[in-house]
């Protein structure tokens, strides 16, 4: 029941007279009586260090995490390897506990490793601007969205169907505060209908939004969407696995004006959905018009090279209203995992991790689609996740295969009405061949089991 | 104990700065992959060459010692909250406990997917749900989103949630009110959701002018964004009466959770009035702030902001046997998701410990020592010595935090409050908040909060004692501060000027 003060009754007694008061209550006297307290609030009595431990991995023990399954569930979020080193460096102290730099002299190893991280995420992207991270992928696509606002001012998102259906959410959320309106535009094959895309684009269309690779797994297509949008005067925004662009091609250099996305996938934990990290790259013309923090190099007043936070006048602390977003803290720690991530698996790591996920998902794709009941759901290439449609009650046989260790993935119903009995499989680098073969013979037995229970019940009629 | 000034170097500042790009050689590598053990096709039929990249990205090429060399060095160059004292005001820089990062680590927990079925996360849902529950009790309203991710966005959320109901009711607005001491991020965040700002005017005991108020309080007022205490640290007695005129109109009232610390199980913004309130998770409820993140900024709000809370919550369902927890999407008049997933599910479990541990009575205590160390630094700071220069302009007790103007400092000694700042950096804690709010002339905001010692916040005041009195001898000491951190007096005009955003490779 450690409170963490350091109090004593001779602290207590020599602090009041020096304020002079006789109790903590005369302190509190600005407080008007008809909004104080009268009960002590209805929680819980504080507990022992020990006994909260034991609590909360109490109910750690009620969840089923990925060490207690053989997962293939992505659709966002995914089970990479994270180093042991990360941990070992996020967790200092150094790292952990200081604010925002706003004292950038002390305050040089944060900085730095901002900057580091521009650097990499610009690497990535293809794009020469990085901000120093926004909270997640989809609010990343709802800041990409008020940005481009700022450019152009016109009211509507052309927004793939394929673009993660939270973000499709929280841009709508957000767009609808400043009178901006979503349009999607349907996947045909797995991939986005680039006709009816050009149709929909328009004198009014403010920014058009792409996912690589999209929802479905599958790689988009993009140069010529980018076009699409630059020749309408609307900004070009793509959403992009980081961890991807190794091998596919940065949507930077396919004529995407600002690329953001989810962070988890750089050196973040799962951890039920965050933090992770969103990032937020953009083209030289957008600079003035960016959220969030930016480091910057300078020089000491003797001359040493350091680093500052800059362009602050963008920021809701120095513009208030004439802010170019409201973002203030965001999520510094899970960006320099980031950063050590991508310098830990490297310049030649990363392509090798995109064709080994390439290969892998390639083989899984296969086998499954051999099982009776399977049926690939578009046959576009995928690099770390593909689509499927069961012939059974897709929840059902997620729950079935879970009894048997085996977490198959997302059920697309979740999210696409129009995908009946579609699954949504993962695969990273920690799902070796075998645990695919093994999710290949688990998925196969629940489903010949439904078909002999169709077949049985079909006989009876 | 007056640190060095002369210009012999420190280790530190002789070092060269590099940055990971500039380290490690061609061809070196910390990753090794698993073999790939499938069977291998040729690549050009997994994925054709157009969409395969061209020129591969220039990430480092470093080793894994190297790697965890250079930032156990960069490490080194930050202050830290574990190494000394952090009276940022308005941040609430209190101790972080150890044993959060033990808990959220727990695989249960880090290696959940948000996706998991929730059958097969009920520990987290019920963790979730327990969170909520408190967060409505101590703020006084029942209903919590715990989904924003830090406060600036439960601020957006809160603001959107006024408009959804206003519209619901045909009631179209225009206007938010947000009183001249408020945080930046209140007026930025009405401009992002549609709204117009008409700031409101401080009255001379540091409270909303309320003759302001009622003139600018019109049918066409949405909201009025207020923190109580407010950001110069004094509890606007007023509060009830600030409600009855807004609620008159017809606007919303939103609480500001920033300053919570002051509060918890003390006096709670649902009784005040406030109609939606955020929590910073990252500063009343010990998540530690990462350097910039993360944090966390759940909302709780009363019975007629409800219906249009972001999804999803978590619902508990009693049954026969245990309670079953369950997360709900489908709200019919919600504004919707503000982000991806639940919320940042990691610091719910730091903030769930930390109720946890300390309870209704604990978290009370948190509050009253954290006044009281404020006001015992402040009294601290208006000895001999100290307050002739920086004066204290509200002549009353604060809560958990105070301003103070180095007004007189600067025109008697010569010095600015950025130079008493810097000066400070040589002895090794970290300065306040500086030049915010913006009312008060050259500004220092200090919140000390309750884990510091009597003896920190003694030895706080006898730095600052000593800075001004080596500044009435020499005021260019402090000008050219400081002297012993791994770089100097950075140029923050160069860095905007000629912008360098990342590493030319």
């Amino acid at each position: 029941m450690s409170d963490y003060t350091s109090l004593t009754a001779d602290d207590l007694a020599q602090m009041l007279a020096t304020i002079g008061v006789d109790s903590i209550e005369e302190l509190l006297r600005a407080i008007p009586e008809d909004v104080r307290m009268r009960e002590p609030l209805n929680l819980p009595a504080g507990r022992p260090e020990q006994d909260v431990f034991a609590h909360l991995r109490a109910l750690a023990g009620r969840n089923t995490s990925a060490d207690d399954e053989i997962t293939f569930l992505g659709a966002g979020m995914y089970d990479h390897f994270l180093p042991a080193l990360i941990e070992s460096i996020i967790l200092r102290s150094e790292f952990l506990t200081p604010y925002t730099p706003y004292q950038p002299e002390i305050s040089q190893g944060g900085l730095q490793a901002m900057f580091e991280y521009q650097t990499a995420i610009s690497e990535l992207t293809g794009l020469p601007i990085s901000n120093a991270s926004l909270y997640e992928g989809p609010s990343a696509v709802a800041s990409a969205a008020y940005m481009s606002k700022l450019t152009n001012g016109r009211p509507e998102f052309v927004v793939s169907r394929g673009l993660h259906p939270h973000a499709r959410q929280t841009l709508a959320t957000v767009a609808h505060g400043w009178g901006g309106r979503v349009v999607e535009v349907d996947l045909c094959d797995g991939v986005t209908d680039a006709g009816d895309l050009a149709a929909l684009v328009g004198p009014d269309t403010c920014a058009v939004i792409m996912q690589q690779p999209n929802f479905l797994g599958a790689v988009e297509d993009l140069a010529p969407i980018a076009a699409v949008a630059r020749a309408a005067g609307a900004v070009p925004i793509c959403s992009a696995d980081p961890l991807t662009l190794g091998i596919l091609e940065a949507p930077g250099n396919l004529g995407f004006e600002i690329v953001v996305g989810e962070g988890q996938t750089l050196g973040n934990r799962l951890d039920f959905g965050g933090p992770s990290f969103g990032f937020l790259a953009a083209s030289t013309d957008h600079t003035r018009r960016m959220p969030g923090r930016i480091a910057g190099e300078t020089r000491d007043a003797d001359g040493r090279r350091g680093f500052v936070l800059t362009l602050q006048t963008r920021e809701q602390h120095i513009r208030r209203e004439k802010a170019t977003s409201n973002i203030c803290t965001a999520q510094a720690l899970n960006a320099l995992a980031g950063v050590i991530y991508l310098s830990w698996l490297g310049r030649v790591g990363l392509p090798e991790l995109g064709e080994l996920l390439l290969q892998r998902t390639a083989y899984a794709r296969t086998q499954l689609a051999g099982l009776p009941g399977v049926a690939p759901l578009h046959s576009q290439p995928v690099i770390r996740e593909f689509a499927v449609r069961l012939d059974a009650p897709v929840d059902a046989v997620i729950a079935a295969c879970q009894e048997r260790g085996v977490n198959p993935g997302f059920a697309l119903e979740r999210a696409y009405p129009e995908y009946v009995g579609g699954l949504l499989v993962a695969i990273t680098e920690q799902r070796s061949r075998a645990d695919i073969d093994q999710l290949v013979g688990v998925l196969g037995e629940v489903l010949a089991e439904y078909a002999a229970r169709a077949t049985g019940a079909g006989v009876g009629r | 104990m007056n640190p060095s000034t002369d210009f012999a170097q420190t280790a530190q500042q002789r070092e060269e700065v590099l940055t990971i790009f500039e380290r490690g050689a061609p061809g070196r590598r910390a990753s090794h992959l698993p073999a790939l053990d499938v069977p291998v096709q040729p690549l050009e039929d997994l994925l054709p060459t157009r969409f395969r990249r061209r020129t591969v990205p220039l990430l480092p090429e470093v080793s894994e010692p190297e790697i965890v060399r250079h930032y156990v060095r960069l490490s080194k160059r930050n202050f830290d909250l574990d190494s000394g004292f952090y009276p940022l005001g308005s941040c609430t820089m209190k101790y972080n406990p150890k044993l959060h990062e033990r808990v959220a680590a727990l695989p249960g927990h880090a290696r959940l997917h948000p996706f998991q079925r929730p059958e097969h996360a009920q520990g987290a849902l019920e963790l979730m749900w327990g969170l909520q529950s408190a967060l409505g009790e101590i703020a006084g309203l029942p209903h919590v989103s715990l989904q924003p991710s830090a406060g600036s966005h439960g601020e957006l959320a809160g603001v959107l949630l006024t408009r959804a109901y206003h519209e619901d009711r045909g009631d179209a607005r225009e206007i938010v009110l947000t009183p001249d001491t408020a945080h930046g991020t209140n007026p930025a965040t009405v401009t992002m959701a549609g709204y117009r700002v008409v700031g409101v005017g401080t009255n001379a005991d540091g409270g909303v002018d309320l003759d302001d108020l009622r003139e600018k309080a019109t049918d066409r007022v949405a909201c009025l964004m207020l923190t109580n205490p407010n950001t110069l640290g004094l509890f606007d007695p007023n509060i009830s009466e600030i409600a009855k005129i807004v609620h008159d109109v017809g606007a919303t009232l939103y609480y500001d959770g920033a300053n919570l610390n002051a509060i918890m199980g003390i006096s709670r913004p649902g009784d005040m009035g406030f109609d939606i309130v955020h929590f910073n998770l990252h500063k009343s409820f010990t998540q530690p702030h990462g350097g910039g993140g993360p944090g966390s900024g759940p909302i709780a709000v009363s019975d007629r902001i409800a219906p249009y809370l972001p999804v999803p919550i978590v619902t508990r369902t009693e049954t026969d046997a245990a309670p079953v927890f369950d997360l709900v999407e489908d709200l019919p008049k919600s504004i919707g998701r503000v982000r991806g997933f639940q919320g940042n599910y990691g610091v719910f479990v730091r903030a769930y410990a930390y109720i946890c541990s300390l309870g209704g009575e604990g978290l009370r205590h948190a509050s009253e020592i954290a006044v009281l160390n404020a006001n015992y630094l402040r009294a601290l700071l208006r000895e001999r010595g100290i307050g002739e220069y920086l004066s204290t302009p509200f002549d009353r007790h604060c809560m958990h935090e105070f301003v103070v103007s180095g007004g007189p400092m600067k025109r008697e000694l010569g010095i600015r409050t950025l130079d008493l700042a810097k000066r400070m950096l040589d002895f090794g804690v970290h300065p306040p908040t500086v030049y915010f709010p913006q009312l008060v002339e050259e500004c220092l905001l200090i919140e000390p909060t309750e884990t510091e010692t009597r003896e920190t916040l003694e030895a706080f005041a006898q730095i600052v004692a000593e800075i001004l009195a080596e500044a009435a001898v020499s005021p260019e000491t402090a000008r050219n501060a400081p002297y012993t951190t791994p770089v100097r007096r950075l140029d923050e005009a160069l860095a905007a000027r000629s912008p360098i955003l990342r590493q030319p490779l």
